[in-house]
């Protein structure tokens, strides 16, 4: 956290002074272990175990927060009967579908609770991608005393017993003394005075298991009470100015703005069925039809009438994972013609270079909009098959279009910061030359399009035709009005266009408009609220006056959870909102996350519907049962709890259950995304893991060209102890080739001990650390760590597994000559292979988890 | 007193002795020269309240603006995420939008080709329209085997990067659903 959000750290050292303890854990000594109170190097890709042990250290020492525990999470649910646990299956959980090569949910659900109405498992058995969001499901039977053996508290015991100290110093190669010591101080941190918070980034969810390891924090958090709470919670430190703002309006392939799904061709094919199937009876979100028509309101203005669904069968519908790699390897496969890349670098940025460059060789036309040409840009005469000769530039087809951008000091606009809170940026002057806003580029080529189909009747070219697109421009330029936009985004009354104060006034009439309602409030009043800039100072330590922070101006998320069942806050010290008798509402430092003037005693009556349904210690209101989950009965496609599997390409087998591997994780088989051993291959003996440098920004785009920074951080290199140097005959600052089967890349050597030597059962594995910023262009160049990685991903969210793999190391430059992933595979042969999957879970090779696309049908080796 | 007393009185050794600052390292290091310098944002014509465009955190930047360039960029000392502070990347912000490395022009590849070229803006915003449709109206799934609609195109994707504002999501998800396109994806998945 200090080398990537240094100015965020400063406030853990705010806490720091205040008495707070720092833990680090992660594999590289940094200048966050530098000032912490322990530091943890634990092996990359092991952290399922290091936390399953934590929750194993909670429940067997009691140190749970029992009155938190058993009013606000599901622990005393009861489960099927039927559940079988990894404790049971060696690693796996029951309903694995060898035939589908995924899992079944059915069993994890609550008793006797029909698995027909929630969405997402329909989902899992056509291939079609779950609902990003809870399922609309609540327990039936509860066991209050958490005794019943097929309680979730009980299930959640059985299921962590094996993460023992014992086994969490053998899995992650830390000692039995160290583990204890962290798991004790996290407890001791935690209860009514006191709370302890987690931050993480990329470095958990860049696994084929990855949403599991935040799901293990979870269950940390609200076993400790430690949600909802002042000091408390899961921090993910996100690594882009608005990349939270990105998920939120997303550019993402499953969501429309505010997490509505996408619709799926299967079964939303009207409206009536996409709210049936994707909106809820009970919780917050029995209020999705107002946040659908009012988007398709605002998408389409007049032309969206109750008559024609509001335009909803304009909408394009998914069959499947259309997410990043799925589109790369369709690229390579001939199936895409056209890209647009905007402020992204995927050459470098993603895994596996060489197979992206490969994609964009088979489109008709790639478009890319940046600051200057980056090397997705001039992919057509750079990479490493370029500089081999593999391929001629004069050989490639694509047509390439470079646009320039402005700069954030050029446009108006708004960022979501990592904590959910918008602010404004303005234009403090003009783009240079043909330099232009994304908004620019996006609308103008938006009003060429509405005028070539203007005069047309072909039915596809309809939604173009209703496209509301009429934002008012300004300047020579015509750059449109940023501040416009951010008004539809907020929403409006359509009879008036006056704007609403927030997505409690918006309608399933067609009456209002709103362009994502989680960020409705953000124009109230008319008044552009990211863009208040009250100062700190002159205002509460929660600050609600600068910016603003969906939903509702809320700083904390689920903050009712901060006050104890009656509405009294837990102690003095960590009073964040509370019930105000008197007043009858709940009132606090904050926006309170609940429904203002629900009692602490409501209980819903039988026939309740909607939000009456949420009791008033239901914290958690956009679940649909109010709880927060230790076991998901569904919407998770690997399991319903977190278990430890190593990672696509280990150097150990696993030491806790013979399923090796995430048996839903998604492999993309073919012959030009080969894969190492599962474990202890000959070829590849290290494990590798990825970084980012204090100085450098993911991809390099906004830094390798300035040479401030490219001062600072001259050249790429890789972090190896001094064990390994000695091993290998690395000497510090002279070169090494870095190989996986996908590439070999050349970087100058650091050796410090500031990497961990791992010692497992006695045997000594060594870790490679490598940062990612560098290539071919800018002011400094060096091989790209990502062209390392495979293609392997999480089954959840699609994301891939690029911070632990398996590679080898040798000292000298690379050969230059050599074909990569072309050829045969580097390395040397393929050693024979030890199996990742129990015989259970075994088919054919590809098939684990979700089909992922078409194209992957016929590929399969 | 006269101007040789005036001198006299400037001389360093004596104002070291006077002033009880015998290494030279207290005020008796100003000079008239010192006394002369400021900031260069303090002819600033306008002072621009920004956000830091690098990782999440948020910073406030204040961009110090003078006969229409920008000047300098620093930390915001109201912002209560930083405070005023800034961090390397942060502090580089200004290199960042005004460096030299920043392409002014629409560049071209044509297809086989070993340069880029120059192009207006205007007609390169034609082509990209132009070729956006004809893809479209190659690759146009209406419906599914079963019957199902589709209404979509998978013939072109696009990937966006975290740095774009919210307003400008708002318009590519927008434009691109209109359009039909599904394959529409961000560094938030990366």
């Amino acid at each position: 956290m200090a080398e990537c959000h240094p100015v965020g750290f400063r406030w853990v050292m705010e806490a720091k002074r205040r008495g707070a303890t720092i833990i680090h854990v992660d594999p590289r000594f940094t200048r966050t272990s530098a000032v912490a109170d322990l530091h943890v190097p634990i092996r990359a890709g092991s952290d399922i175990a290091f936390l399953g042990g934590i929750v194993n250290y909670i429940i067997t020492n009691e140190r749970y927060f029992d009155e938190y525990v058993r009013n606000y999470t599901n622990a005393g649910a009861i489960i099927t009967d039927d559940y079988a646990d990894t404790e049971d299956l060696d690693g796996l959980f029951s309903g694995w579908d060898a035939e589908k090569g995924q899992y079944d949910p059915d069993t994890w659900m609550y008793k006797d609770v029909p698995v027909a109405p929630a969405a997402g498992q329909r989902e899992m058995f056509t291939g079609e991608p779950r609902s990003e969001r809870g399922a609309n499901i609540r327990a039936e039977h509860f066991d209050h005393t958490l005794q019943d053996p097929h309680c979730v508290f009980q299930i959640l015991k059985r299921h962590y017993q094996r993460y023992t100290p014992e086994m969490v110093a053998d899995v992650c190669g830390i000692s039995k003394e160290l583990f204890l010591e962290v798991a004790e101080t996290l407890c001791r941190n935690s209860g009514r005075e006191r709370t302890s918070a987690f931050c993480y980034a990329v470095g958990w969810t860049q696994h084929s298991v990855g949403v599991q390891y935040i799901r293990t924090a979870a269950i940390v958090q609200l076993l400790l009470g430690n949600i909802g709470r002042p000091g408390g919670g899961i921090l993910a430190l996100r690594g882009h100015a608005s990349i939270q703002g990105s998920t939120d309006i997303p550019t993402l392939y499953n969501i429309l703005p505010g997490y509505l799904p996408m619709p799926k061709a299967s079964f939303d094919t009207t409206l009536r069925e996409y709210i049936e199937y994707n909106g809820s009876a009970s919780g917050w979100w029995a209020e999705f039809p107002k946040y659908i028509v009012s988007l398709l309101k605002a998408y389409f203005g007049d032309a969206a009438t109750a008559d024609n669904d509001y335009g909803y069968g304009w909408l394009p519908r998914l069959t499947g994972d259309h997410s990043h790699m799925v589109t790369v390897a369709d690229m390579v496969d001939g199936m895409v013609k056209g890209y647009f890349v905007m402020g992204e670098n995927p050459v470098v940025g993603s895994m596996h270079g060489s197979l992206h460059r490969a994609g964009l060789r088979k489109l008709d036309w790639l478009v890319v909009r940046d600051f200057a040409p980056n090397e997705t840009a001039e992919f057509w005469r750079s990479g490493a098959e370029i500089d081999r000769g593999e391929v001629r530039p004069e050989d490639i087809a694509t047509e390439v279009f470079f646009f320039p951008c402005a700069a954030h000091t050029e446009k108006d606009g708004s960022f979501t910061n990592t904590q959910r809170m918008l602010q404004w940026h303005h234009a403090a002057i003009p783009p240079p030359g043909d330099c232009r806003s994304e908004l620019h580029f996006m609308y103008h080529l938006g009003r060429r399009i509405k005028a070539m189909v203007a005069d047309g009747n072909d039915p596809k070219d309809d939604p173009i035709r209703a496209l509301t697109w009429d934002y008012p421009t300004q300047g020579e330029h015509e750059e449109p009005d940023a501040e416009a936009v951010l008004k539809e985004i907020n929403g409006y009354r359509v009879s008036d266009g006056s704007p609403v104060s927030g997505y409690t006034e918006l309608t399933d009439d067609g009456s209002t408009a709103c362009g994502c309602w989680i960020y409705s409030g953000c124009y109230a009043d008319g008044v552009n609220q990211p863009a208040r800039r009250k100062p700190g100072r002159e205002q509460s330590w929660v600050a609600p006056e600068w910016g603003w922070a969906w939903p509702a101006n809320r700083r904390l998320l689920y903050n009712r959870a901060s006050a104890d069942p009656e509405g009294k806050p837990w102690s003095e010290r960590k009073a964040y909102v509370w019930w105000n008798e008197e007043q009858q509402r709940w009132e606090g430092h904050d926006v309170p996350d609940f429904i203002a003037d629900r009692p602490p005693s409501y209980r819903p009556p039988e026939d309740a519907r909607g939000k009456d349904t949420l009791s008033g210690i239901d914290p958690f209101i956009m679940q649909a049962d109010g709880k927060g989950w230790l076991f998901a009965p569904n919407g998770l496609l690997d399991g319903p709890l977190p278990t430890h599997y190593e990672p696509m390409e280990s150097v150990i087998r696993n030491p806790l259950y013979g399923q090796q591997c995430n048996p839903a994780r998604i492999e993309w088989r073919r012959r030009d995304n080969p894969y190492h051993r599962a474990f202890d291959d000959p070829r590849f003996p290290y494990v590798i893991t990825t970084y980012r440098l204090t100085e450098h920004h993911t991809a390099g785009g906004m830094t390798r060209w300035l040479s401030w920074l490219a001062e600072l951080q001259p050249e790429m290199f890789c972090e190896v102890s001094p064990a390994l140097a000695r091993e290998k005959g690395l000497t510090n600052g002279g070169w090494a080739t870095i190989t996986t089967a996908r590439a070999e890349i050349e970087c100058r050597v650091l050796v410090s001990p500031r990497v961990a030597d791992i010692t497992i059962k006695g045997r000594t594995y060594h870790q490679i650390g490598l940062p990612y910023h560098w290539a071919a262009r800018g002011l400094v160049t060096g091989d790209a760590a990502n062209e390392l990685v495979a293609f392997v991903a999480d089954p959840n969210v699609s994301i891939q597994e690029s911070k632990a793999l398996t590679g080898n190391i040798e000292p000298g430059r690379r050969s230059r000559g050599r074909r990569a992933v072309t050829g045969e595979p580097l390395g040397g042969p393929q050693p024979d292979e030890v199996p990742r999957d129990l015989e259970p879970a075994r088919r054919a090779p590809g098939h684990h988890g979700i089909v992922i696309s078409r194209s992957q049908a016929g590929e399969q080796t | 007193m006269g101007s040789a007393g005036r001198a006299l009185l400037g001389w360093p050794v004596l104002r070291q002795v006077l002033e009880r600052d015998a290494r030279g390292l207290g005020a008796t290091a100003r000079s008239a020269r010192t006394e002369s310098l400021a900031p260069r944002t303090r002819d600033s014509d306008e002072v621009v309240r920004s956000v830091c465009p690098y990782c999440a955190v948020g910073c406030g930047q204040l961009v110090h603006v003078r006969d229409g360039r920008i000047t300098d960029i620093e930390g915001d000392p109201d912002s209560p995420v930083s405070q005023g502070c800034l961090c390397p990347k942060g502090a580089a912000t200004y290199q960042l939008v005004t460096g030299s490395y920043r392409v002014h022009n629409v560049l071209y590849r044509r297809p086989h080709g070993t340069e880029w070229e120059v192009i207006p803006l205007e007609r390169a915003m034609d082509m990209v329209a132009e070729r956006v449709m004809r893809t479209r109206a190659e690759t146009w799934e209406e419906l599914n085997d079963d019957g199902k609609p589709l209404r979509r195109t998978l013939g072109f994707a696009h990937l966006g990067g975290a740095t774009l504002d919210n307003e400008e999501n708002y318009l590519i998800k927008k434009l691109f659903t209109a359009l039909g396109a599904i394959q529409i994806e961000n560094q938030a998945r990366i």
